[in-house]
């Protein structure tokens, strides 16, 4: 095999952490290369991005994983159409550091720039602005994926089939190696933020619907815990691109400032679990006590898009034994779904770090791409509580009854059955795998365990 | 695959018709599990595990070893993964026999017996889950090991000193296999009210193979190594393995 510049094996989990396995590690700087690797490997292939998916998606017991940095490619920037060429494992930091100065800005970022290109397309990655930009692949203009059975570009309109299923496909039609993505233009890289804090979810919910349109980014923080008086606070911030005109001359020379690297840096042998319910409490109350109302304050991009990212290495703040994500989307008439959760999980006990809600616009034609229009809770859990288990179980059932799902880029633990229920669409996305890899050499932990047919 | 919380969905059990590993096995059908191989040696006990467990796990197999013979111990454990058909998350190791130290002691073929049954065999088997699973890139392995192998007795030193040497060779065997995303679980029960155990007076902290299960299963989510159950007998025995040899020989049981 040309190209191939390291091969090992390597114990790999999610960013919870979580049930880690073994497999070789590769990583290829050309197709032909993975096409290679396609030929032989037998125990299953996936592609790995930057580790951000919070379960076991970009992992592969006993087979191979690709890691995607040898496609780390920015190409030159068309500022007549706004788009970019880049190769699918560029980070969103670095491309965010490459196109900001010029005056451009991805069409959605998650809440981390530490994610690769190929990741953000394979989960189609969504932001605070899903309600009028939808998801990440819909910016997308074109993507060049290698699979079992060729190198393909495709796009909207060439084999919107295999194009769909790759959005969202959760790395099972293939490997990514390049995209064109289109930008959105922008004066400076300040964000102009509205603030408002609720009592009660319901007032929230009924602000977010009645005038989330005037935004284009929105996005609201809860209070899981649950107050004293048995209400859920919650904390508003909705913002837009500031224009330059209103950046203050102390700000003129910062006004297309770059998100820099983690300040801080958890270290490996970061105490027992820094995340429980004492120290939930305490976060949850200083951040509603310093998040009074405001208008129009400014905040740099990272801060407001990627909070989390100035500290590398968060995740072991919640110990050894790792966490888990949930996330569910329910249809916009379901948002009692939202108050029944936030209440079985407040009676519950069990302490959630970050809940945070947010609506989004129509879904894509992905068959496993997870947006769907109406509401989304995104929660964090440190593993321990004895019937953690079980309530994440039963949020399953609340939220696959509802017509919703939950997201795949963040499940570590989901029973199978409800797959089929939650993304009906499954077996479109069957037909494609079928059609791109017959044999079934795409594979991950995830799509074993979930026992996701191709 | 194993989720996030360590829950299989398929196991294999060696001993497959020990009650604590039944027990386990429906904690386990509650979760995720789906699959499970049962291999032991007395094919009529074996079908009536099975179709008890088939009650809750969709697909439950038997397969027939004896581990009183160590010839074919690599064929049975191939046998076991061929039949399971899929990653194997979990193997339980809950062969053994208690003997009976009064007649057994004075019988070198059964001193024999006793230590190939406890010791020798699952030594063996654990050897080739382990080479299994190491190829596979992830699964667990449960030992039921016994506190009666922590400081052994007069009383019972022949079952006890099989299980320390089992109980030694899984926690080596546990530290050989480490970063290969394989893991090693030792259980160290006290007196559990089995069939392996009717007649015999309980000792102190006496429990049911349910409270062995959800103990081991506990453990489980929690990547425990070692798993003490009742819990108390951590402490209980770590006290006792401190006392003067001559009042040890004295306590009670």
């Amino acid at each position: 095999m040309t190209g191939t510049v390291e091969a090992s094996h390597r114990q790999l989990s999610g960013w919870g952490r979580t049930a880690p396995t073994r497999a070789r590690v590769d990583r290829p700087v050309d197709a032909a290369s993975i096409a290679g690797a396609f030929r032989t490997q037998t125990g299953g292939v996936i592609a790995r991005g930057l580790g951000r998916s919070y379960g076991d998606a970009a992992q592969c017991s006993g087979g191979l994983t690709i890691e995607a940095s040898g496609f780390s490619d920015i190409g030159k920037l068309d500022d007549s159409s706004g788009t970019i060429d880049v190769g699918g494992g560029v980070s969103l930091h670095d491309l965010m550091r490459h196109i900001i100065p010029s005056g451009w800005f991805v069409a959605v970022t998650p809440g981390t720039r530490y994610v690769s290109i190929g990741g953000a397309i394979a989960a189609d990655v969504h932001g605070k602005n899903h309600h009028r930009d939808g998801s990440f692949a819909n910016h997308v203009v074109e993507l060049t994926l290698v699979t079992p059975t060729g190198t393909f570009t495709v796009s909207q309109d060439a084999d919107p089939e295999l194009f769909w299923a790759t959005a969202g496909g959760m790395g099972l039609t293939g490997v990514v190696i390049s995209a064109t993505l289109r930008l959105i233009p922008i004066e400076t890289s300040w964000i102009r933020v509205d603030s408002q804090r609720f009592a009660r979810l319901d007032d929230l919910m009924s602000t977010m619907e009645d005038s989330d349109h005037r935004y284009r980014y929105s996005v609201a923080w809860l209070d899981c815990l649950g107050h004293r008086d048995g209400n859920h606070r919650s904390v508003l911030t909705r913002g837009d691109h500031a224009p330059s005109g209103a950046i203050p001359d102390r700000l003129r020379s910062r006004s297309r400032e770059v998100p820099g690297d983690p300040r801080v840096r958890v270290p490996r042998s970061a105490p027992g679990r820094l995340v429980n319910r004492l120290s939930v409490r305490a976060l949850n109350e200083a951040w509603f006590r310093s998040s009074s109302r405001s208008v129009g304050s400014l905040h740099p991009l990272s801060g407001f898009f990627h909070p989390l990212d100035g500290v590398g290495d968060w995740n072991l703040l919640y110990g050894p034994a790792g966490f888990v994500q949930y996330q569910f989307a329910v249809p916009a008439t379901r948002g009692d779904v939202v108050a029944e959760a936030v209440g079985a999980i407040a009676s519950s006990g069990i302490p959630s770090f970050l809940a945070v809600l947010k609506r989004f616009g129509p879904g894509t034609p992905g068959p496993l791409s997870f947006s769907q229009e109406g509401w989304t809770l995104a929660l964090d859990f440190p593993l321990g509580p004895p019937g953690l288990p079980a309530l994440l179980d039963d949020l399953d059932e609340l939220v696959a009854h509802a017509g919703g799902r939950v997201y795949l880029a963040k499940d570590a633990r989901l029973r199978p059955e409800l797959l089929p229920v939650m993304y009906p669409r499954l077996p479109d996305f069957a037909a494609v795998r079928r059609r791109v890899d017959p044999v079934g050499v795409l594979a991950s932990d995830l799509s074993r365990r979930l026992g996701i047919p191709g | 695959m194993n989720d996030a919380f360590g829950h299989p969905q398929s196991v294999i059990v060696l001993g497959g018709t020990s009650e604590i590993a039944r027990e386990v096995v429906t904690l386990l059908a509650a979760d995720r599990c789906r699959t499970v191989v049962l291999a032991g040696r007395d094919p009529v006990s074996l079908e009536v595990t099975a179709t008890e467990l088939r009650q809750s796990v969709a697909r439950v197999e038997v397969v027939l070893f004896d581990a009183a013979a160590t010839g074919d111990v690599d064929p049975t454990i191939t046998r076991c993964f061929e039949i399971a058909g899929e990653a194997v998350d979990l193997v339980m190791v809950a062969v053994g026999e208690l003997g009976a130290q009064e007649t057994d002691e004075a019988d070198p073929d059964r001193i024999a017996q006793m230590v190939t049954v406890n010791f020798t065999w699952p030594a063996a088997a654990l050897s080739a889950v382990g080479a299994h699973l190491t190829r596979q890139g992830h699964g667990r392995m449960v030992v039921l090991s016994s506190v009666a192998g922590h400081r052994v007795r007069r009383s019972n030193y022949l079952y006890g000193s099989a299980k320390a040497g089992l109980d030694s060779f899984a926690r080596g065997l546990g530290e050989s296999l480490r970063g290969t995303g394989v893991t090693v679980h030792v259980v160290r029960p006290g007196f559990v009210r089995t069939k392996m155990t009717a007649g015999r007076s309980p000792a102190p902290f006496a429990v049911g193979p349910e409270r062995v299960a959800s103990d081991i299963v506990r453990g489980l989510e929690h990547g425990q190594e070692v798993i003490w159950t009742p819990g108390i007998l951590k402490w209980v025995f770590s006290t006792l393995g401190c006392l003067p040899r001559a009042l040890w020989r004295r306590l009670p049981g």
